[in-house]
């Protein structure tokens, strides 16, 4: 395929869904700010500040970076190896419960 | 950007067109730039680096016994003499979601071949890049005058600094080689590289305005990111 051909190829959206995507992510950090502003605490913060974070996160990536309109191939190669760093997290999550443990057990107790 | 169609190929939707791509003997990204395919997988990598800066914070915070600096008052900042939380973190967010908003709007307008649009927006990108890492620097430096040391500071656990330098100080690394290359692209728009097709620096590639898309995938990521850094770091 010559390089001409592949250029008619990409065809272009509507500007209205980037500026609804615009408009969102700034509804969503205002959001995420004002969780801070009015100081919720423990479970209810971090499960705002999570949700807004996510849904901003997947508004960039499917709307600004395009992966909502790219074929499964090029989604699933990028999205997969999320799992690995999920799979991280859950690790160092037992890991540093085990290290503040043995810390405080041996600054506290004495061992 | 949308289902590629390509002479004599019909391309399937959904898993069973993903079964196809990838067991065909051509190409596996079909109809995807290659410079656009090589740009995810480093962005796949820096992901990787940038996960593990942050899970590095979680266990480092997570293991300590010393109360962990509250980020709130940390990064507060005097407005009209009242302290105001997160102040200069939230209009940095803010002008870091307009850049990518404008960056967004120069692909759809590279992808139209509107010059002059594409090149004024691509120009703002770079400038609020460029508010960016300003603000960021100004940052820095009033931490570092209030005792923030890598290694020491006089609001809680030692670990602070180094997870803080090291993690805002990449993301910043990352927005100042992207304010490089806006300006670069920039001028490469408004000259009409991509119009001729006139071919690169560093590739025989002729120039095309796919590679504003490259770049704003780019671009986005750097958004991406600190949409994470600021969920984690600053409101955590």
């Amino acid at each position: 395929m010559s390089e001409t051909e592949k250029k008619n190829q990409s065809s272009t959206h509507k500007i209205g869904i980037y500026l609804w995507i615009w408009g969102l992510l700034f509804v969503l950090s205002f959001f995420s700010y004002l969780v801070d502003w009015y100081q919720f605490q423990g479970l209810l913060r971090w499960s705002l500040i999570l949700i807004f974070m996510f849904l901003k996160a997947g508004l960039i990536m499917a709307f600004f970076m395009h992966l909502f309109w790219e074929r499964y191939a090029l989604v699933n190669v990028l999205l997969w190896p999320m799992t690995a760093i999920a799979c991280f997290i859950f690790l160092m999550v037992a890991e540093y419960k085990y290290t503040v443990f043995t810390r405080l057990f041996y600054f506290f107790v004495g061992g | 950007m949308s289902d590629p169609k390509i002479d004599g190929l019909e391309l399937k939707p959904g898993f069973k067109g993903m079964a196809e791509d990838t067991g065909s003997d051509q190409t596996m990204f079909k109809g995807v730039h290659w410079g656009k395919a090589m740009m995810w997988i480093f962005l796949l990598s820096d992901t990787f680096i940038f996960s593990c800066f942050l899970i590095s914070y979680m266990k480092g915070r997570g293991s300590t016994p010393v109360e962990w600096p509250n980020p709130s008052e940390v990064f507060a900042l005097d407005a009209f003499g009242v302290p105001v939380p997160l102040l200069l973190i939230a209009i940095m967010t803010f002008v870091l979601i307009t850049s990518s908003g404008t960056m967004a709007l120069a692909v759809k307008y590279g992808y139209e071949k509107n010059r002059k649009m594409c090149g004024w927006l691509v120009l703002a990108t770079a400038i609020g890049g460029l508010t960016f890492v300003g603000m960021q620097a100004f940052e820095w430096s009033k931490l570092i005058h209030e005792g923030v040391r890598p290694w020491e500071n006089p609001f809680g656990a030692a670990q602070f600094g180094s997870f803080f330098f090291m993690i805002t100080g990449f993301h910043g690394t990352h927005v100042s080689i992207g304010v490089i290359f806006l300006f670069i692209y920039a001028y490469k728009v408004f000259a009409g590289h991509y119009d001729d097709q006139k071919r690169g620096w560093f590739t025989s590639m002729k120039g095309d305005y796919v590679e504003i898309e490259i770049l704003g995938l780019y671009w986005h990521f750097v958004d991406l990111v600190w949409v994470f850094i600021f969920a984690f770091f600053y409101l955590w």
